[in-house]
């Protein structure tokens, strides 16, 4: 056991979580979850946010136990091997404008990164715009690094800081089981406080302990491992290493395979599961979210996981995410089957303004001293 | 004695910054060392794996607030 949780901090570490993401994604979908969507960060914390109410689009609203599983199974790996530091204040406001972004460009695409490939293994070559898009993205991301961006410096804080978001997720799970309805409109639809989708994607999951246990186990082996979908693009373009690279090319090939065995490989443009063929807004799309994780130093899945370690400025990340998942809905920036909706280009256009203004002007003089 | 002794405080900053600081920190001195002090698994992680990469020899000691002290020696 211990030979095999050392071989998660190792070089194969990466390749482990990529290759069980790769295998139980596209079991979920077979299990119940939405097409090419056995896990999506952004779109699942998307169905959160319309579960509580924040939007109202009827077709995608559920909590989906993934993304507690996430957060708890890095938490338990977290305490397990010392690893629990709460920490915060790195910049968190604008960590949660970048969360905010980073979701209205992801939404426009429809997927975050961990989808993007996931879409790409199931033959989605809308993906392909999706993931040149993101390149690009994290390829400007870069730039600003290499200029001297810096969010600033986190501090160790009080225990409680650490254990906000997992109390958080552990709330979600009671209201996941327990689905409060304080009572029917005129028309009889339920006035919340939870509401679950009837129809549509929000409506198509998986079994809630099935999925839960997906999501601690990935959130688990993520958390040894760093496993990022973000970082694995800068780190080859920056550093030139493989190491976290290795784990997305490990998920891309074995949830095509696994796909492949489950009849689920549809190759094509047309007619793919929620998703979109305008490829300029699919490319956009993900640049600006490329763009925002990489200022904020990680992917969806990886910003979960950190706030599973205690990293408050993760978690204000992710707060940014839920409360931008209900604004990109309520304010028409998130695409539909049809196409891009009215206010996504220009959102995708200005959130690349304002994170380009954000990787400009965010600087810290860092001490590299000479003893 | 070798006086070329490198300090990086990469306490508190997050990815990918205390790699990109080693990574300056190798390029400039070439030989000698380099003591990082970070304050997280993936930093010590990181910066070890970039080290040992970089054809340097590694040694990591953790302090006892719980932070580490990387020295990379060449």
């Amino acid at each position: 056991m211990s030979t095999i949780l050392r071989f998660l901090t190792s070089r194969w570490g990466p390749i482990i979580t990529g290759t069980v993401v790769g295998v139980l994604a596209p079991v979920l979908v077979m299990l119940g979850n939405p097409g090419n969507m056995g896990i999506c960060v952004v779109c699942f914390t998307r169905d959160i946010a319309g579960a509580l109410g924040l939007q109202r689009a009827g077709t995608v609203q559920y909590i989906r136990p993934e993304i507690i599983g996430f957060v708890l199974g890095a938490l338990v790996a977290a305490l397990a091997f010392k690893e629990f530091k709460p920490r915060t204040g790195s910049a968190p406001l604008v960590r949660f404008l970048l969360g905010m972004f980073a979701v209205f460009g992801a939404l426009v695409f429809l997927g975050c990164p961990w989808r993007a490939y996931l879409r790409l293994a199931g033959g989605d070559w809308n993906a392909i715009f999706g993931i040149l898009g993101l390149v690009a993205g994290i390829g400007l991301g870069i730039v600003f690094l290499r200029m001297g961006f810096s969010l600033g410096r986190s501090r160790p804080a009080p225990k409680a800081v650490g254990w906000v978001m997992p109390a958080i997720m552990v709330t979600l799970l009671v209201f996941l089981i327990v689905a409060p309805q304080f009572g029917r409109d005129a028309n009889g639809n339920p006035t919340g406080p939870i509401f679950f989708s009837t129809t549509g994607p929000g409506s198509q999951h998986a079994p809630l302990l099935i999925s839960l246990a997906v999501g601690l186990f990935i959130g688990f082996l993520a958390q040894r491992s760093r496993f990022c979908t973000v970082g694995a693009v800068r780190d080859m373009i920056m550093l030139k290493d493989s190491h976290l690279l290795n784990g997305v090319i490990a998920l891309i090939v074995v949830a095509f395979i696994t796909n492949f065995a489950l009849g689920q490989f549809h190759p094509g443009f047309a007619s793919q599961p929620v998703a979109q063929t305008n490829e300029w807004w699919n490319f956009g799309g993900m640049a600006l979210a490329g763009l925002a994780f990489t200022l904020a130093g990680g992917c969806p899945g990886r910003q979960l996981f950190l706030a599973g370690e205690g990293d408050g400025d993760s978690a204000m990340f992710v707060g940014g995410m839920l409360v931008g998942a209900g604004f990109a809905h309520n304010f028409s920036i998130a695409s539909s089957a049809a196409g891009p909706s009215a206010f996504g280009p220009i959102t995708v256009i200005v959130g690349l303004v304002i994170c380009v203004i954000i990787g400009l002007t965010m600087r810290e003089a860092v001490a590299t001293a000479k003893a | 004695m070798n006086n070329n002794i490198e300090i990086v405080d990469a306490r508190g900053l997050s990815c990918p910054q205390p790699v990109m600081l080693t990574s300056k920190a190798i390029k400039k001195l070439n030989k000698g060392a380099i003591e990082v002090l970070a304050d997280s698994g993936v930093a010590r992680d990181n910066v070890s794996r970039l080290g040992k990469n970089s054809g340097w020899a590694v040694t990591v000691e953790e302090q006892p607030e719980g932070s580490y002290r990387i020295v990379l020696k060449k």
